[in-house]
């Protein structure tokens, strides 16, 4: 999906704090600005103490964004961003993500989002505090200087604090000029994450960690069919337990609340309840690839299309069937909510990606408009799209509905997150492919699979277009003649959810893996093979040499070692993995992934690194085992032993080249993940001779380790 | 009532006897570094120190803690443990960092007995300890910058 950002810098507008002080409130979404009237929230905001609070509209789940963000506004509005106090947005239009349409952290977007606009804003506000300091002192603005947290000026000097006030009354200036990349202090340089010293002592509060006085706790037995609904329970008496407070029916399942989330946890575990299963009880992993298998020629969606491949493809070609195993998000905290039911409204305690959307279903479930229902957005432990969803947050307000003025924090096991997950989708894709002269003539890729957004959101689906379907098809980097990209969305009845890179990484695992089969195929080196389709983009062409270099990449370094290589280009970053193996297929090692990455320019070189590192690792959790199946309608896996994600030792070297080609960020959140299962499948070929079609790639006959 | 000897003083709580500690401690006693990721002591987030050993307190019942020296992260105040969060600081570990507790505990233990670990002993010390962002390989450097900065004595 493309997303397309906010140049425009007539959303800013400037307030003077009650108690005294100057803040800064914007609006993202500047066409929904021109519509509806502007509504002041403080975003940036200096008190007449010195205190600057930057109120972070997108959520911290790892990938840095309190830091990061701080970085941008702190290089303009000229203060140390280590003293700068970040406080987390509430749920509020005026927050909506430009590129996406709600307020949601998602889409590698908060970056490339806030580039210009909070670098405009502590711009702005600069300059109006170096105006009110040039005013007091009678000197032109010009000649003042404005640099950790204060205005100087010959001998005179006056911190922003003492300034704020008097700066929220100077005019707002038309036109700021930002600064060029060779000035930056900040951006680009090193600096501890704001958050990192507390995260490694254990003082970081998660939405797990919350509380609240006079809290009670809830456990949940979930029906074990997504879908399915209690027909009946007994609870014994269970409401007489001492601790316990009530048991609820939610429908989809049974809560009970206790004084202590043990005891809620024991009396739950009694629970004698009758399922209606629904129809989900009926579905199986086999039966929902033969659903998808059967809607192979369906018309579906034209992603990307030029010349002929009909013609190209009609004396012969390479046809391969490619299919990715569903996947669990199996964030570390485990899905939970704390509510607050009173007169008022309601209060939400939550780790969410998409606090807006918290906000509508807690204010549905509460019976109460949106306005009533506060959203108190926590730290996340891990996201990678889990927390978009906010079933949560529905369940824990029907729960505390029954026990109002008290406020109720459910937690689900790790067995309930693994089996109510909206999991990754399953998909199958149709790869058929010609060669000539060592490129490709012709590539014709289907991809069927059930469509996230037709549930999620389904007015962003249209003409059998789900935009996050065709990411790593509408990018293809490749310069192929002939082309025809289609997605089909087939509906087999489970439910799917945005993973970390949504399709990117299906699509790239299909494509990059079918293009070695091509190079194969002409009989031509993998890397020479892409980089002769990669003339018109210089800059990818670049990643893919340099990982190669890096790597000591060779298409024949010797019986027991192999190369893999895949490249692509994804939330306007240019990336390419190396994979080096060793072993035979029935011990496959992993010696090494190289990476190198140009996002144009890095905000935050350090922690870009660490999400292109950890990216590649949640890439393996696609690539080496990790799978979700379902039988008679009940997923198969429940905790980690058998949702194995990659430990340690599993998990090689993996070096990281960040380059910086200059120009606009380009996203980095989700940029590791795509190309590691087509790295490693294709260094496994290399290795063995062996193809491996499918995720997860010991499904195909080959063991890690 | 039951009572533990928790980050050196004597607590008393008012829990079943089988109640994990882990929930003693997060629900009970209002510790929360300690974090719940399994309840069946598989990722490592609940590691916490029982007399020095590195242990699951998602599966260690609070009557089996009786009479023993219960460390958190909130009192780990060790020579390792201080060595051990200064290398996390300087190789930037964390990301979400809901995990980092159980690994600093992990790696704090790991320390203080075996205090030149070789590569294999650290990966077989951090093998059960599940980080869901990925910053494996940061972990293993700074476990391996906090060994020299320990010098080889715990």
């Amino acid at each position: 999906m493309t997303a397309s950002f906010v140049t425009r810098r007539d959303f800013l507008k400037v307030t003077a704090l009650a108690g005294g002080g100057l803040a800064l409130g914007f609006r993202l979404d500047a066409n929904a600005a021109q519509a509806a009237p502007f509504k002041a929230n403080a975003w940036v905001s200096i008190t007449p103490d010195g205190t600057v609070t930057l109120t972070c509209h997108r959520n911290e789940m790892g990938q840095d964004v309190h830091t990061s963000l701080t970085m941008l506004l702190a290089e303009e509005l000229e203060v140390d961003p280590r003293r700068v106090r970040v406080v987390q947005a509430p749920a509020d239009p005026v927050y909506v993500n430009s590129a996406l349409g709600a307020q949601i952290t998602g889409g590698s977007t908060s970056i490339r989002e806030a580039w210009v606009p909070l670098r405009t804003a502590g711009a702005t506000a600069r300059m109006m505090l170096i105006g009110a300091a040039a005013a007091r002192w009678g000197v032109p603005a010009a000649d003042c200087r404005a640099a950790n947290g204060a205005v100087s000026h010959g001998q005179n000097r006056a911190g922003y604090g003492a300034l704020a006030t008097a700066a929220a009354k100077q005019p707002v200036p038309k036109d700021v000029a930002l600064k060029e990349p060779g000035q930056f202090k900040l951006i680009g340089k090193p600096l501890p994450r704001l958050d990192g010293a507390d995260k490694a002592r254990g003082r970081i509060i998660y939405c797990i960690d919350v509380k609240r006085p006079g809290m009670l706790y809830a456990a949940m037995v979930p029906c074990p069919v997504i879908g399915g609904k209690v027909a009946s329970f007994d609870y014994a008496g269970l409401d007489k337990t001492p601790g316990v407070r009530t048991v609820v029916n939610l429908g989809e399942g049974v809560a009970v609340v206790a004084n202590h989330f043990w005891t809620a946890r024991k009396a739950a575990d009694t629970l004698k309840i009758q399922w209606d299963e629904g129809p989900g009880a009926q579905l199986d992993t086999d039966g929902i690839f033969a659903a998808l298998a059967a809607a192979k020629d369906k018309p579906g969606y034209v992603a990307k299309q030029a010349g002929d491949v009909s013609a190209a493809l009609a004396s012969g070609a390479v046809e391969a069937e490619y299919r990715c195993q569903m996947l669990s998000h199996a964030t570390l905290e485990p899905q939970n909510c704390t509510a607050l039911v009173t007169p008022n409204g309601v209060d939400v305690w939550a780790s969410v990606q998409f606090p807006q959307g918290a906000q509508a279903v807690a204010a549905q479930v509460a019976g109460v408009p949106p306005e009533l229902a506060w959203i108190h957005p926590q730290f996340l432990g891990g996201g990678f799209g889990r927390r978009l969803e906010n079933d949560f947050v529905a369940q824990a307000v029907a729960i505390a509905k029954a026990v109002p003025g008290q406020p109720v924090q459910l937690i689900w096991t790790r067995p309930e997150d693994v089996t109510h997950d909206f999991y990754r989708p399953p998909s199958i894709h149709y790869m058929r492919g010609a060669v000539a002269g060592g490129r490709i003539a012709a590539l014709s890729s289907r991809l069927v699979s059930p469509s996230i957004t037709a549930r999620a959101f389904p007015a962003f689906v249209q003409n059998g277009n789900d935009p996050f379907m065709t990411e790593g098809l509408v990018n293809l980097s490749y310069d192929i003649p002939n082309l025809e990209l289609r997605t089909v969305i087939e509906e087999p009845g489970i439910r799917v959810g945005y993973w970390r890179s949504v399709s990117h990484a299906l699509n790239a695992f299909a494509v990059e893996s079918f293009v070695d089969e091509l190079a194969l195929a002409a009989q031509t080196d993998p890397l020479a093979f892409r980089l002769a389709m990669l003339d018109k983009l210089p800059r990818q062409r670049a990643v893919l040499e340099r990982a190669a270099r890096r790597a000591g990449y060779s298409a024949s370094p010797g019986a027991g070692r192999g190369f893999g290589l895949a490249s692509m280009e994804c939330y306007d970053t240019n990336i390419a993995l190396v994979c080096e193996v060793s072993g035979s297929a029935e011990r496959v090692k992993l010696e090494r992934i190289t990476a190198c990455a140009d996002c144009g320019l890095a905000v935050h070189p350090d922690q870009a690194v660490a999400q292109l590192e950890g990216g590649i690792v949640t890439g393996l959790i696609q690539a080496l085992r990790s799978k979700i199946t379902l039988k008679n309608g009940r997923v198969e896996q429940s905790n980690f032993h058998d949702f194995r994600l990659p430990r340690m030792s599993e998990v090689p070297p993996v070096q990281v080249e960040l380059v910086q080609s200059g120009g606009k960020p380009g996203g980095i959140g989700e940029v590791g993940v795509p190309l590691a299962a087509p790295a490693v499948a294709n260094a496994v070929f290399a290795l063995t001779g062996k193809r491996i079609r499918s995720t997860p790639l010991e499904d195909g006959g080959v063991r890690f380790g | 009532m039951a009572s533990l000897l928790l980050n050196g003083k004597t607590v008393r709580v008012d829990a079943a006897p089988d109640t994990p500690l882990l929930w003693v401690l997060r629900d009970h006693l209002k510790l929360t570094g300690t974090k719940y990721g399994c309840g069946a002591g598989l990722c490592g987030a609940c590691t916490v120190h029982l007399d020095g050993v590195a242990t699951r307190s998602c599966v260690t019942p609070l009557s089996a803690v009786a009479g023993k020296r219960v460390t958190s992260i909130e009192g780990l105040q060790s020579r390792a443990g201080a060595a051990v969060q200064a290398a996390w600081d300087k190789h930037q570990v964390p990301q979400c960092g809901y995990c980092q507790s159980g690994q600093v505990m992990t790696a704090s233990a790991l320390l203080a007995k075996t205090p030149k670990p070789s590569e294999a002993q650290i990966v077989a010390a951090m093998q059960g300890n599940l980080c869901r962002c990925g910053t494996y390989g940061r972990i293993q450097a700074a476990v391996k910058d906090a060994a020299a900065t320990l010098g080889g004595t715990p």
